[in-house]
């Protein structure tokens, strides 16, 4: 009974608006923490939110992929993650082993090598990700969904033991070719060559699927599936192509992902549940489906992530960042179900 | 005369319902006296699982009903019943062990003297407040949760799974008080036992831990909880609340028109679900005589989906007979078959991609036996026709439309 009570006095709060204010209050309590933080040290401050953005970036990368699926599925692909990590792990090996880089390799070897392993995994992933739609995903289609969702959990569980057994349980790197140096500084605060390089490869990747997805016809198909799968089946679009065209892409966006990750941490096999966990967190932020939202969201998510590692005014610290992004989500579902830049739709409310 | 027939038809009936399971449970209390000649047999002998592995069996299997309730009867997926195996844990060191001994107090404690620092309490009242207490996470984590759609719901969850092991693991400096004493743990926890003058009185143990009988006591309590987990799960079942539970499964909108309230049932699953998540935690970490944090990941709460899952979604039998099978694999049996492959000459080890395993056993079922070796029949029928699990209306926001599939009706 004290649980209907409950119940109760919370619809009734929501009802009177203050769930709203609460969600300001919060927001207030956020702002005061992040202009403190700044007064404190600004150029701190600017050179931690550097490292934000740039994490954030790749976030957005992954982030990509979950909401590509889900806007055409309604299905959160937790294999997701996963597949980001095998597509990294193979990709150290690709770098290291088969092309042999090295750190003191010439600029265009470095360029060349780069730009060759970029292109193969990203394929390779690509054509990962489609068969693991056509074996686990497709049959289910028209089961319940949380059918799909529970068969892609333990898509994720395999995929992560692949890793594990072509990988082991060591950290993979790639030396660090592109030199972890000053590329630029202004005004005292410096931003290193290689997460320079990660903007100069998420950019391109960026502004190439907002192309594909608004321009092209396949990408009208995929919006079309996405609002109305059987109106669109009718209208004579080949729907189960375009899924596979759904999946290949976020496959790919994982491999690039991977890479830029690569270019500034260690990898292993479960690097991906986490990574995982926060690109999706960062596209429900930015509203689940909403392709620019899962970037600002992944924006959003790097730059809270890193200050609160980096800063020191009143700061969690690192030991509490995995709580912090989940607060985030679950602050966002309860209030705001559908995201900063997502429609209001039934799904969430 | 017929209503003498009838009767005694209904009583064979009856014995044909009861027979079965009653033999289950005869075999299962009489594990102690033969399991070591079963160990002694040529070649299955290794496979026959020791008295403590099979107690960790049953409280996992106990999670497994537990978890069926929500998953299974109501049909939200919750992927962090971890949180609450935790939450029953910690209560069991906060209130039996010497983590907090600033303060000296003891309420039916067994086994320890009394001038020890810290709280102990009974284990037998500790086990009954981790569940209460973990009924009352459950609720906390289900107010502003369980009005959001299946998928969303658990993603929340998750997230709540997460959260509460990190927090008992950065929580050793609480505004500089120690709570959970850190990555470390709470060690040694009370031990279970009916003290001195019980034992004179009835014979009862004193307490299990220094009882030369330890395993077999544990495993006859372990088995005695699952009893009583499962007697409830039943009996829940069929009551007006399980009927409501199954009714929101399958049809949302159609549950609300005919009155079931619907937030007030999700959130009975989940504190009734909780509920025996806190008790098995209880008891495991007085067995395991410790709370530790690495024992609480996300993992676990596949694992025990897995379990459910692989038995049959709904179905009791199906929870017990997945969480024993799993629970094996898990404790011992992959161990087992790995030295066995070690002894054949080849290298591998099972252990090691236990989730990977448990991952395959998940897809594996999903595709092809959906409804689990021990079907539930309501369910089997949801799965072929299919549920309405997107409401016409959206209840929460008078007036408006969801995007339901016509095809669904």
């Amino acid at each position: 009974m004290a649980a209907a009570a409950l119940t109760q006095s919370l619809d009734r709060l929501r009802k009177s608006g203050l769930t709203d204010i609460f969600g300001y209050a919060l927001l207030a309590v956020f702002a005061v923490w992040l202009i403190g933080n700044f007064v404190q040290d600004p150029k701190e401050f600017i050179q931690v939110g550097l490292i934000g953005l740039t994490n954030g970036l790749i976030f957005g990368l992954v982030a990509l992929g979950y909401t590509l699926v889900y806007g055409i599925l309604q299905l959160i692909n937790f294999a997701h993650g996963d597949v980001f990590a095998l597509s990294g792990l193979v990709a150290s090996t690709m770098i290291v082993s088969v092309l042999g880089l090295e750190k003191d390799a010439s600029v265009l070897a470095i360029l060349g090598g780069m730009l060759l392993t970029l292109v193969v995994i990203m394929a390779l992933f690509a054509f990962v990700n489609v068969t693991i739609e056509f074996v686990a995903y497709r049959r289910l289609r028209s089961a319940p969904r949380l059918a799909a969702l529970i068969t892609a959990i333990g898509m994720s569980f395999i995929v992560q033991n692949v890793s594990l057994a072509l990988y082991d349980v060591n950290f993979r790197s790639v030396p660090s070719f592109i030199p972890r140096s000053e590329a630029f500084a202004v005004a005292g605060i410096s931003y290193s060559w290689n997460k320079l390089a990660v903007v100069a490869i998420t950019l391109p990747v960026l502004v190439f699927l907002t192309w594909f997805v608004t321009s092209t016809k396949q990408g009208k198909a995929m919006r079309a599936v996405a609002q109305d799968t059987e109106a669109s089946a009718m209208m004579g679009i080949d729907v189960n192509r375009t899924i596979s065209v759904t999946f290949a892409i976020a496959g790919a966006l994982a491999g690039a992902a991977a890479i830029v990750y690569l270019l500034q941490f260690n990898m292993r096999y479960d690097t991906g549940f986490e990574l995982g966990l926060i690109a999706f967190t960062a596209a429900v932020l930015g509203g689940i489906g909403n392709l620019s939202g899962a970037v600002l969201g992944a924006l959003v998510i790097g730059f809270i992530q890193a200050f609160n590692e980096g800063l020191t005014w009143y700061t969690p610290g690192s030991d509490w960042t995995r709580s912090i992004v989940f607060g985030i989500l679950i602050a966002i579902l309860v209030f705001r179900p559908e995201g900063l830049l997502g429609e209001r739709t039934p799904e969430g409310a | 005369m017929i209503d003498r027939l009838r009767s005694m038809d209904l009583d064979r009936k009856r014995l044909k319902r009861l027979g079965l399971p009653l033999a289950v449970i005869l075999v299962a209390f009489l594990y102690p006296s033969y399991v070591e000649s079963l160990q002694g047999l040529p070649a299955i002998g290794d496979f026959v699982p020791a008295l403590g592995s099979m107690v960790i069996m049953i409280v996992f299997t106990m999670m497994a009903v537990g978890l069926n309730i929500v998953v299974g009867y109501a049909g939200l997926l919750d992927l962090g019943y971890v949180a609450f195996y935790a939450a029953g844990a910690y209560m069991a060191a906060w209130f039996a062990s010497q983590q907090f001994d600033q303060w000296t107090f003891h309420f039916g404690s067994v086994g320890i003297s009394k001038d020890v620092p810290g709280i102990h309490l009974s284990i037998w009242l500790v086990i009954l407040m981790a569940g209460i207490f973990t009924m009352l996470v459950g609720i906390l984590i289900g107010l502003p949760t369980l009005r959001l759609r299946g998928d969303y719901l658990a993603i929340v969850t998750l997230g709540f799974g997460e959260i509460i092991p990190q927090f008992v693991r950065n929580g050793d400096n609480v505004f500089g008080f120690d709570l959970t004493h850190g990555t470390f743990g709470i060690s040694p926890i009370d031990s279970p036992g009916f003290g001195e003058s019980l034992n004179g009185a009835l014979g009862l143990p004193v307490s299990y831990q220094q009882s030369f009988d330890r395993a077999r006591l544990f495993y006859l309590t372990a088995l005695l909880l699952l009893l009583v987990t499962v007697f409830c799960s039943v009996r829940l079942r069929d009551s007006r609340l399980g009927r409501a539970w199954i009714a929101i499964r399958e049809d949302e909108t159609a549950a609300a028109a005919m009155g079931v309230p619907l937030m007030r049932t999700k959130t009975w699953s989940y504190a009734l679900g909780a509920f025996f998540g806190g008790v098995a935690g209880a008891f495991y970490a007085s067995f395991k005589s410790g709370a530790f944090p690495a024992d609480f990941f996300f993992n676990i709460s596949v694992f025990l989906l897995c379990m459910v899952i692989l038995g049959g979604m709904g179905s009791v039998w199906g929870a017990l007979l997945g969480g024993m099978i799993l629970g094996y694999l898990n404790v011992e049996g992959l161990a087992t078959i790995g030295s066995k492959f070690n002894e054949a000459g080849v290298n591998f080890d099972p252990t090691k991609y236990q989730f990977g395993i448990y991952g395959f056993i998940i897809v594996v079922m999903m595709l092809f036996r959906p409804s689990g070796l021990i079907t539930e029949r309501r369910h089997k029928q949801e799965l072929e026709e299919g549920t309405a699990d997107t409401p016409h209306y959206d209840v929460t926001h008078e007036g408006s439309d969801t995007d339901r599939n016509p095809s669904d009706d």
